[in-house]
């Protein structure tokens, strides 16, 4: 158990190939943090940094108050599960959970009561004489974690623990950890591209792109106030739909129809984000809608997802053509090519052109 | 061997459908194949059963089979002795060679090495290097150390001749291992000692063991150290003493017992060669294709 | 940047490593070629009663007079590039039979392998018997035949000993050269092949057009290692001809050989060992160079 705090971290390779640029951020006891970004984020190099597997080029890493940046990954503290599992071959499932704890000299008998512990957490009992090419994916990721926690470290990182595991186990993996780990004290530092495993796990996410944070929050706030256009655009599926209007005054201009900015926002041309769940077919005398024709259908199970080409007149002016793709219970019938959707003011987000950053603090949207 | 394939239509070279001249175009090349490479030790080992008036009227198939060239050969000459030398040198030489050689490459593949690209290339031209450019310098440090007939005089120049191409072979399989291995070893605790001699090189004995050939292939075969460096007989080893055997005395005929010789001294290559064939492959073409 | 500790630790270990087997190669190969060049501007034989004597560059200037020394280098280049020339053409060939899909290919493999494994000294032996002129069966086979009418002086007459080691030694090393290709041959996509069959190429042209292009940089690479080992071929030549006859096959190292151990002319010995080792590396080089101009433009 232990306060982890990277300050300003950095990592260049080349003068061009500089995977994390300027990364600074806390987790305490408890916590579950999640990186979540597109590949080459810098993501898995801040893990590694974490892990002492590369050396920062610039700032700092702590780690209970401690700067670690001359100590090696041994000597860390650390747990790390790898997204290969990274089993040894050649031992058997008890002696990779006991390597570490052997390597600190532990007594034989705690070694012993360590994995026992952990092995009969994890249902691991009956395979501990077995060796990981004998095993299942479901059970090596298993002897993975089980390495972990035996190790009782003062920090847990997690690098795609379940990126390599069928779609069906996932979901029942990712339960587990989320319980699991709920037990634990130390903080976790997880690191994925998937937005569910985020979601669902984490206490706080920190999304990261080209070396840089974007956002760093619970998982709700990341979703509901997406701190800038990328954030937005990459959280949240089917994702956000983006319209750019011109502006008068402190209101955005949709045809005809005038949309209030965020208050104190006055800007030529602004970004609406508004996502595909928050948008409905409009009742009559619903305020804000947009006329378009029915494109593509794409059913996804419970909801169609619908792209709708928005008429040219009520298009709003800079784009030619625009398209906007929402939601439809998979119940209700659409039978009909031209459609009027209609846009909750609540729901929407505004955007800077230029920066992407978000306008304003916002209402709550739903 | 001459067997012709099933189907050989899907294949690279194959030739359009109803073309049965290929098949048997490719059972003669395979017959080919093997007289080529077989024949001329096959000729070897039956000269060596022939006797001495079957050899001289050039029967090519005796109806009578005899050992009195392998009796003779160990009756006269120190065999046993040669193939104990043979054995005990290559063996040895191959165990220092793998316990420095493996180390080294492990630092090449895997650490942070200054000036690791001029060692690579360094030891790329150094496996081209014919022997006779350093056996004038070698013999020197021989005789300076007065280890003439010892037994080192070739344990020594074989390990170090045999270095390179461990390295550059035992090299490109540790760059096979999946990294993530090596840094949980290392978020484990391990040390690069104890990663290599725990983690690393059990995971690679296989390799250990393809390389490990190649060196003994190639101490067993030596020849110009062994010639210069060993000129008591019950030092030298069996490539040298099998070339000096010619007349033992004048009247005889030396081709039996050197045909017998030789049967000997190729008979644990081809063994080897026999059961390992597939790392024989594997270690070649670690260590030309991908050094 | 600072060079963190760790990274430190790590370089160390690195080196101690590595430091045991360059200690070793420094033994064997760096000392005595360095030696080489030193004892070469030096007299060191039986006239200074085997002391070394300076004499600066007159090593180098008997060399270039030296007939025996100007043979020898032609011997060696005869030898090398025939060999090397006829491994590469029956190597590929062996290497294209064995990657086709026949039953028993991997005790086919074993047995065209089985050649390159044998000790180089023993199989000069067998040879030696199989071109004697009395008792050998290629001289029993000719006449058998009917080509000739009397039994060819195999390792007796200049010519045809130059012909014996050549064979000798394209039996020997052929297989080493199948095997590098075969690796090649083997990691050329067949998706290739099957897309160009598709567009009607014929087994020819798949050869001409996928096969020679994709195994360029394996066969070169083949012929640069084959090149330097035909070049300081010495126990195959000495057990079977021992430079016979007449000097007719003596090569290179063979003459090294000579002058050190027989006339124990240590300083010009070393002379010859020098131009053999500039020699060797001037080709090395120039080869080296193709060989990474081909690397560098990517497969497909």
């Amino acid at each position: 158990m232990a306060k982890l705090e990277l300050k300003n971290l950095k990592k260049a390779y080349t003068p061009e190939a500089i995977p994390v640029q300027d990364i600074s951020l806390t987790v305490e006891d408890g916590e579950f943090l999640t990186l979540l970004g597109p590949s080459g984020c810098g993501k898995s190099t801040t893990l590694r940094m974490i892990a002492g597997l590369e050396q920062p080029t610039q700032g700092d890493i702590l780690i209970g108050g401690r700067t670690v940046k001359d100590v090696g990954p041994g000597e860390r503290n650390i747990a790390m599960v790898f997204q290969s599992y990274a089993l040894y071959p050649h031992m058997t499932v008890y002696e990779n959970m006991a390597s570490g704890l052997k390597l600190r000299g532990l007594p034989r008998v705690e070694v012993h009561q360590r994995v026992d512990e952990a092995a009969k957490l994890l249902g691991l009992q009956a395979l501990l004489k077995r060796k990981p090419g004998q095993l299942s994916g479901g059970q090596r990721q298993r002897v993975a974690l089980g390495r972990a926690l035996v190790r009782k470290p003062d920090i847990f990182l997690l690098d795609e623990p379940l990126s390599n595991l069928d779609a069906l186990l996932r979901e029942h993996v990712r339960a587990e950890l989320k319980q699991l780990f709920a037990a634990q004290q130390s903080p976790v530092v997880y690191v994925t591209h998937d937005q569910t495993e985020a979601m669902t796990l984490s206490t706080k996410v920190a999304v990261l792109n080209q070396g840089y944070l974007q956002q760093l929050d619970s998982p709700q706030r990341i979703y509901t106030h997406p701190a800038n256009q990328f954030v937005a655009s990459f959280v949240g599926s089917p994702q956000m739909n983006f319209l750019t209007l011109p502006c008068q005054g402190d209101a955005a201009l949709l045809g005809e129809q005038k949309i209030a900015l965020p208050a104190g926002q006055q800007r030529q041309q602004v970004v609406l984000g508004v996502r595909p769940e928050h948008i409905h077919l409009a009742q009559p005398q619903a305020p804000l809608t947009l006329r378009g024709t029915v494109q593509l259908v794409e059913p996804l199970g419970m909801h169609n997802l619908v792209t709708v080409h928005l008429d040219p007149a009520a298009s709003p002016a800079p784009q030619p053509t625009s398209h906007l793709r929402f939601l439809l219970p998979m119940e209700q019938d659409l039978g009909r090519e031209s459609v009027t959707l209609s846009l909750p003011h609540a729901s929407v987000h505004w955007f800077d052109l230029e920066t992407g950053e978000r306008l304003g603090l916002a209402e709550l949207p739903s | 061997m001459a067997t012709a394939p099933a189907s050989s239509t899907d294949q690279p070279l194959a030739a359009p459908r109803g073309f049965p001249v290929w098949g048997t175009l490719l059972a003669v090349a395979v017959a080919l194949i093997v007289i080529f490479s077989l024949a001329p030790v096959l000729w070897q080992l039956l000269t060596s059963l022939k006797t001495n008036p079957d050899i001289a009227a050039n029967v090519y198939v005796p109806k009578q089979l005899t050992l009195v060239h392998y009796r003779n050969l160990f009756a006269r000459r120190p065999f046993v002795d040669y193939l104990f030398n043979s054995t005990l040198v290559s063996a040895i030489s191959t165990l220092l060679c793998l316990g420095l050689g493996a180390p080294a490459a492990y630092a090449l593949a895997r650490l942070r090495l200054p000036g690791e690209q001029i060692v690579l290339v360094v030891l790329l031209i150094v496996t081209l290097f014919p022997y006779i450019l350093v056996f004038l310098g070698l013999l020197e440090i021989v005789q300076a150390l007065g280890l003439a007939n010892h037994y080192l005089a070739l344990i020594i120049p074989y390990t170090a001749i045999n270095l390179p191409l461990t390295i550059l072979v035992m090299r490109s399989f540790f760059q096979q291992l999946p990294k993530d291995l090596e840094d949980a070893a290392r978020v484990d605790g391990y040390n690069p000692l104890q990663m290599l001699t725990q983690i690393v090189l059990p995971m690679t004995l296989p390799a250990l063991v393809t390389t490990g050939i190649l060196t003994f292939i190639a101490a067993w075969n030596e020849f110009i150290f062994a010639l210069t460096f060993m000129t008591d007989p019950t030092r030298q080893t069996i490539p040298v003493a099998a070339s000096q055997l010619g007349g033992t005395s004048v009247f005889e005929i030396p081709y039996g017992p050197s045909a017998a010789a030789t049967v000997l001294g190729t008979l644990p290559l081809v063994l080897l060669v026999l059961f390992c064939q597939r790392q024989i492959v594997q270690g070649l073409t670690a260590g030309a294709v991908k050094g | 940047m600072r060079v963190s500790t760790i990274r430190g630790r790590e370089q160390i270990t690195a080196w101690v490593l590595v430091i045991p087997a360059l200690l070793l190669l420094v033994l064997g190969f760096a000392y005595p070629i360095g030696r080489a060049f030193w004892l070469s501007q030096f007299t060191e034989n039986l006239a200074t009663k085997l002391q070394p004597v300076y004499s600066g560059l007159e090593n180098y200037q008997r060399l270039a007079v030296d007939s025996r020394f100007w043979d020898s280098l032609k011997n060696t280049a005869v030898f090398t590039v025939c060999s090397v020339v006829l491994e590469l053409l029956l190597g590929l060939g062996i290497a294209v039979v064995l990657d086709q899909p026949l039953r028993g290919r991997g005790i086919l493999r074993t047995i065209a392998i089985l050649p390159w494994a044998l000790p180089t000294a023993l199989i000069a032996l067998a040879w030696q018997w199989i071109f004697d002129n009395q008792y050998g069966i290629v001289n029993d086979l000719l006449l058998k035949l009917g080509l000739v009418q009397t039994g060819v002086n195999w390792l007796g007459e200049p010519g045809p000993a130059m012909l014996a080691v050549i064979l000798a030694d394209v039996w020997k090393t052929t297989p080493f050269i199948s095997i590098l290709l075969l690796a090649g041959l083997q990691a050329i996509p067949q998706d290739l092949y099957e897309a160009y069959a598709i567009d009607g190429a014929s087994a020819w042209q798949q050869f001409r057009r996928i096969t020679l292009p994709l195994l360029l940089p394996q066969i070169l690479l083949a012929v640069l290692f084959r090149f330097a080992q035909a070049f300081g071929v010495f126990d195959l030549i000495q057990v079977m001809t021992a430079g016979g006859p007449g000097g007719a096959t003596e090569v290179i190292s063979l003459y090294i050989y000579a002058t050190v151990m027989r006339y124990l002319d240590f300083g010009y010995g070393a002379s010859l060992v020098v131009v053999t080792f500039l020699l060797l590396v001037a080709v090395v080089a120039i080869a080296s160079f193709g060989l990474s101009r081909v690397r560098a433009h990517p497969r497909n």
